[in-house]
């Protein structure tokens, strides 16, 4: 079996010592970083995504692969900031005023960084002010917003508002989620795009920035 | 009504389960973090803070639900536990914000119901899949229960768990605390091709049994995904146990009516099905996210009419 593959498995059984061995391995041998990145990590938290999506695990297999995924993400950051290769974007989350629910929120910002994506997870309870502040701040390209809750749900609106007061919509694109939120929902508030579970966000995240990338 | 009030003035504690035994059904009371939320929880704010400053609002929500009958009312403390309260800095205000909340449900109640003491997930995870040790969550559950039992609440109410070795700590410390106070436990389910587990994949079968080994006294089911759903998991806990169960259904998932947003089973609706509940022999009936005190007022219209 070669390496990266080595490293998918490893990776899916969550075993974080074997994923930074043999990322190392994996580095010495003088494979890219890009391509132990896409190939071996990303590829193997994908794997995970779909089986939890369909079921075939629980949380905590994604929360241990998630960690084993970041042991090798630690080895390969600094050879990207070295290279000069850029991450594929930056994504501010969490989860709006007033609401409490946290666990949603947290897997689409573990999918995200599986998939390669910086994220910034404010946790929950987030005013409008703070995410658009935090994304300007971090220079973010997408702000994740997440809702659980009916009543906290028309604070998406606000962030909206506020996002056009500014004169930034379209430049952050804005993904909203959370079990009463809808597709339809976030067409009536002006938001970007609506994403129905973690991994269907994150390959909804990954097309906002590929067309807004269009637009630069 | 007279015999409810004679069998109320039995004490309080040693009176619950044995009501239970005699098949008596209770009903216990509904949302509280809607509730707090429409009377002004802020951004940034736990809702725990009201036990600090805002003490005549906790006694407004424990009248409204006392009002409509509930046999049981709970504390406004589903969050303040050491662990959770630290995400705000407040965990050295677990004792004060505890106490504070059992006095302002009996200073409403008095004898008249029960108060049940809640303690909902620490916002932790356990190692290895997070970074919390057993300790650690044991010794933040039991300073929880400490306050909750010094402050002479009648029940604790381990609620809304996903991870079962949480909710076990949970259920310890507070045995440990006092073996003589009456623990419910309930976990969160979600319904599942294969059947119902929660987000962590525990099935009913081995929730009943790691939380009857814990040391609960009283076992089931809150929030979820509706009454419908709420009746199979009942279901499946009579099957797999014989203690007394409890089932605290939200009014189903909320849907966008126009602008606003309405959790969609009506007062009525829920004390109809909630009949079923009653035929399975549940316990104790109740509500969660999004049922209000018009929830609690038609389910013990329900509960008198079939008792």
């Amino acid at each position: 079996m070669d390496i990266l593959n080595k490293i998918r498995e490893s990776l899916q059984s969550g075993n974080d010592e074997k994923v930074r061995a043999l990322t190392k391995e994996a580095i010495e041998e003088r494979i890219t970083p890009k391509e132990i990145l896409d190939e071996g990590l990303i590829y193997g938290m994908d794997i995970i995504g779909k089986k939890y999506k369909a079921h075939e695990i629980f949380l905590p297999d994604v929360l241990l692969a998630a960690t084993a995924m970041y042991a090798g993400m630690d080895l390969l950051r600094p050879m990207f900031i070295q290279e000069g290769i850029p991450i594929i974007g930056k994504v501010v989350i969490g989860t709006v005023q007033g609401d409490l629910h946290d666990i949603g929120k947290n897997l689409v910002g573990i999918m995200l960084k599986g998939a390669g994506f910086e994220v910034i997870n404010l946790g929950n309870n987030v005013s409008p002010l703070k995410f658009i502040q935090t994304a300007k701040k971090e220079n973010a390209t997408v702000i994740g917003m997440s809702a659980l809750l009916t009543t906290t749900m028309p604070v998406m609106k606000n962030v909206m508002d506020l996002l056009r007061e500014e004169g930034l919509i379209g430049k952050i694109k804005i993904i909203i989620g959370g079990a009463p939120v809808s597709e339809e929902y976030a067409k009536e508030i002006g938001a970007d795009a609506y994403g129905y579970d973690s991994v269907n966000a994150v390959e909804t995240v990954k097309e906002l920035i590929k067309n807004s990338k269009k637009f630069v | 009504m007279y015999l409810r009030l004679l069998l109320k003035m039995g004490g309080r504690v040693e009176g619950l389960l044995k009501r239970l035994k005699n098949g008596e059904i209770l009903v216990s009371d509904g949302a509280m973090g809607t509730m707090l939320m429409e009377r002004g929880l802020g951004a940034g704010e736990p809702p725990e803070s009201f036990n600090l400053t805002r003490l005549p609002i906790l006694h407004e929500i424990a009248s409204l639900y006392l009002e409509a009958g509930a046999d049981i009312v709970q504390t406004n403390t589903f969050g303040a536990s050491p662990l959770k309260l630290s995400f705000y800095s407040l965990a050295d205000k677990t004792e004060e914000i505890n106490r504070n909340a059992v006095l302002a449900v009996r200073k409403i109640v008095g004898e008249c119901a029960y108060i049940s003491g809640s303690c909902g997930p620490s916002g932790k995870l356990l190692e290895p899949y997070g970074d919390t040790s057993d300790s650690e969550m044991y010794d933040s559950f039991e300073r929880q229960m400490k306050a909750l039992i010094s402050a002479d609440v009648d029940i604790i109410c381990v609620e809304t768990m996903t991870d079962l070795r949480e909710a076990t700590i949970a259920v310890k410390a507070a045995k440990t605390v006092s073996s003589s106070t009456p623990v419910i436990a309930t976990m969160t389910f979600d319904p599942i091709p294969r059947g119902f587990y929660t987000v962590m994949g525990i099935n009913i079968e081995e929730a009943v049994k790691g939380l009857t080994n814990a040391g609960a006294d009283i076992i089931g089911s809150n929030c979820g995904n509706g009454i419908d759903n709420m009746i199979k998991i009942a279901r499946e806990f009579r099957e797999f146990s014989h203690l007394p169960i409890i089932i605290q259904s939200n009014a189903g998932i909320p849907e966008i009516k126009g602008n606003t947003v309405v959790y969609p089973e009506t007062p009525e609706f829920m004390a109809e099905k909630a009949k079923e509940l009653v035929s399975l022999g549940v316990s104790i009936i109740g509500g969660c996210c999004g049922t209000t005190p018009k929830h609690i007022r038609a389910i013990r219209k329900m509960v008198d009419s079939v008792g």
